[in-house]
């Protein structure tokens, strides 16, 4: 078996997910339905609700869910923008694909205008930017969108500070926490965020089940009209994906202290040994308290990241350049870019996620693997080099 | 991996034969075409997932590779420049040449690849010479309609090293299919690609008129007469009919096919058909595809085709080196020093019509390709006053 270690693209789903998942998919019942297996399906649904509240410090009235984290961050940010009828939305750089496209779509469909907040060099949003920003925008200010923890270089970001520059201006703010769910400790409520979104698959639970954690004072338009089975949302139910959900849920946040400093030792093992790799250059925030316990970035000078992808692959480690795809190609990372690194630096990238079931052995292995593949990657270069066949 | 059946096929029988086997589509276009039909060979995203179903078919890895800025660069600025320049490029054979025996080729030997292997139908041979050495030699495929062995007649001994043709030995493209279509390849029936593969619509005029400077400038009989104006000659081609709109007839009614495009001073020549007769060849840029010949300034007797498509023809070809220099005795060319220049003459048994400098004038001797060269002078089988030489 090929040793995982990316676990923020998706992680394996958790032995306890899968039999409540399998237990739940043959019941009969639409949650909405008012016979009694219908009112079976729904108390299963709400109780993967609760679970997914409590593990978020949220009130169960206040979790919509979705299909996926993709769809969460769209309702999040389309559907608060639209409800607040005012053009300006204030975006960081260094956000997800999920974000960058939402608020691309916005500025080009619907007239919003976008004021992108640059980040530092270990990609942390600058709070003085953001507030030049806020302050500037005034009363067309229609909201704050932004990571908890950047899901490519793992650097947690300063959200209590970005809800509470917010705040002095009444503005609400959207968090997408999808990266760091499950690593580091949520409190809905004591944030005071307006919405945040979360995915079940990152952390142990089924692909297509998210959620949107919507404050109780938050207005919102939906993505979605049909029914108005959900706050926000319409569409039926997942029965079956909100119990599973609820599982995995409880089980990521129930022992997190423990979870992250187990993580954290496993992270910090493999950055010292990356340290030692002849031009690996660690990025984001290496201050341990600074990121995410699972999450370890580096790039290699000279290397292409499809290249030490293939390599690594071959060695037997499912890794990931962190960057987005466009048919099956990786891009130079535009968190990378907005960092400050050059486009050829930004193109050798490597990240790697742990996750529960990792293991020291895996990551000594790794670091045996990871010189060899980095010179050798060296020697096929980058892609726009010149060849010497046929010249 | 293209996506195509070729390919396809040819992974599959380089699995069989044993050998470790990782499918790699090429990423040559950096706004790929989203859902055109058929095979275009590149740039599709439909042609990639075809490419994965393949390779996850047959049970081994796949990547995409993003060469597009290479090939843009080499392939693409490359045709646009060669047509600026008047002459008439084969951007497969570029692609060949520079991309996938080149690019790709010493990316997958760094990676630890002995070969790229292609749907290409061509051979490889390796024959054993008296001192016991062997060398590999690209010959016909079995299957002449279907042919490639003209579009890799650039490759070098080198490239030719490292390279693999597993449907060389077919005898037909309709065997392919079915033997696609009996390994289950979703692609067995998906039509050839035959376009240029960043020109999906065919339409080169139209490719070209964006990115060619053009003005208006006069058409040209070879007497110099002015027969009518065009709209900039970089965007005509020689042995073309189409296009010329003069707007009167030749004195015998005979159309008139462009002769010779003059990019510097912009004009267009014109002429009967049988002017467009080529009796001698010749390019500077030459290669062997394999072994030389063993005295190759001595003529030989090849065969010689300047198409992909084309039928090859008799000729004698022979490598004529001169001193560039050294015959002028200007002051500049003594400082400079001489250089000794050559270039592949093919002189042709009978005349051929309609050879256009830049394209790839390959020499076969049998079915054996012996090398090529980008053709950058031809000698008229016609001479007329001030047109004998182009």
């Amino acid at each position: 078996m090929p040793i995982y270690l990316d676990h923020a693209a998706t992680s394996p789903l958790r032995p306890e997910v899968l039999a409540a998942y399998t237990d739940a998919l043959p019941l009969v019942g639409n949650p909405s339905s008012i016979h009694g297996q219908g009112q079976a399906a729904r108390e299963l649904l709400e109780q993967g609700r609760d679970r997914v509240a409590a593990s978020l410090g949220a009130d169960t009235v206040e979790v919509v869910l979705t299909g996926g984290g993709t769809e969460a961050v769209n309702l999040g940010i389309k559907g608060l923008w639209w409800a607040r009828k005012r053009s300006r939305i204030l975006v960081p750089l260094a956000e997800h694909h999920a974000t960058i496209d939402s608020v691309d779509w916005l500025a080009a469909q619907e007239g919003a205008v976008l004021d992108w907040i640059e980040v530092d060099e270990l990609g942390r949003i600058r709070l003085d930017a953001l507030e030049a920003a806020l302050a500037l925008g005034g009363d067309e200010v229609a909201l704050v969108t932004a990571l908890w923890a950047n899901n490519e270089i793992g650097t947690l970001q300063p959200a209590a500070e970005i809800v509470a520059a917010a705040a002095r201006y009444r503005v609400p703010v959207h968090l997408d926490a999808i990266a760091a769910y499950g690593q580091v400790p949520i409190d809905f409520h004591a944030s005071g965020a307006a919405a945040l979104s979360v995915s079940a698959h990152k952390i142990g639970g089924p692909v297509g089940v998210g959620a949107l954690l919507l404050a109780r004072s938050a207005k919102i338009e939906p993505l979605l009209h049909g029914g108005n089975q959900q706050r926000g949302r319409s569409g039926t139910q997942d029965a079956a994906g909100a119990s599973a959900f609820g599982v995995a849920a409880e089980l990521a946040t129930r022992d997190i202290a423990e979870h992250a400093t187990r993580l954290a030792a496993l992270r910090d093992r493999l950055m010292a040994g990356i340290r030692g790799i002849p031009g690996a250059t660690l990025r984001g925030d290496l201050d341990p308290a600074g990121r995410l316990p699972g999450n370890v970035h580096a790039t290699f000078a000279g290397c292409e990241g499809d290249s030490l992808l293939f390599l690594l692959d071959v060695a037997g480690f499912s890794v990931s350049t962190g960057s987005a795809c466009q048919a099956g190609v990786p891009e130079a990372s535009h968190v990378l870019l907005a960092m400050g690194l050059s486009g050829q630096d930004a193109r050798g990238a490597l990240r790697f996620t742990l996750g529960p079931d990792t293991t020291a052995a895996e990551i000594d292995a790794l670091l045996v693997a990871l010189p060899g593949v980095v010179a050798q990657a060296r020697t096929a270069g980058l892609a726009e080099r010149q060849p010497t066949f046929g010249r | 991996m293209s996506g195509g059946v070729d390919s396809a096929v040819a992974a599959a029988r380089a699995v069989e034969a044993g050998h470790d086997v990782v499918g790699v589509h090429l990423a040559l276009s950096r706004n790929p075409g989203t859902l055109r039909t058929g095979a275009r060979g590149c740039c599709t995203i439909e042609d990639s997932m075809d490419a994965r179903r393949a390779a996850t078919l047959l049970g081994i890895p796949f990547y995409v590779w993003d060469f597009s800025e290479r090939f843009k660069t080499d392939v693409m600025d490359d045709f646009v420049a060669e047509y600026a320049a008047g002459r008439t490029p084969n951007p497969c054979m570029r692609c060949n040449e520079k991309i996938k025996f080149a690019a790709v080729l010493e990316k997958a030997l760094a990676l630890g690849f002995d070969a790229v292997a292609t749907g290409h139908y061509a051979n490889i041979v390796t024959t054993v010479d008296d001192a016991g050495r062997s060398h590999r030699e690209l010959h016909r495929a079995a299957d002449w309609a279907k042919d490639q062995s003209y579009v890799l007649g650039v490759l070098t001994t080198e490239q030719l090293a490292h390279a693999m043709f597993p449907l060389g030995a077919t005898p037909s493209k309709a065997e392919v299919r079915a033997e696609a279509e009996a390994r289950g390849l979703t692609v067995a029936q998906k039509p050839d690609s035959h376009d240029i593969c960043f020109i999906p619509d065919g339409n080169t005029r139209g490719f070209l008129a964006g990115r060619l400077d053009a003005a208006d400038g006069p058409i040209l009989d070879r007497d110099g007469r002015h027969l009518g104006t065009h709209a900039g000659a970089a965007a005509f081609t020689v042995g073309q009919r189409k296009g010329l709109n003069i707007g009167f007839p030749t004195d015998d009614g005979k159309p008139r096919f462009v002769l010779e495009v003059r990019p510097i001073t912009n004009e267009v020549i014109v002429g009967p058909r049988e002017a467009l007769a080529v009796s001698e060849l010749a390019g500077s840029r030459f290669t062997w595809a394999g072994q030389p010949p063993l005295s190759p300034s001595e003529p030989w007797a090849c065969e010689v085709q300047v198409r992909a498509h084309a039928d090859p023809v008799p000729a004698t070809a022979f490598v004529r080196s001169a001193n560039v220099g050294s015959e002028v005795g200007s002051d500049v060319g003594r400082e400079l020093g001489s250089e000794l220049v050559s270039e592949l003459v093919v002189t042709l048994d009978e005349p051929i019509l309609g050879v256009a400098l830049g394209q790839t004038a390959v020499v076969y001797i049998g079915t054996r390709v012996l090398g090529q060269c980008t053709i950058d002078r031809t000698v008229s089988a016609v001479p007329v006053a001030g047109a004998a030489a182009r």
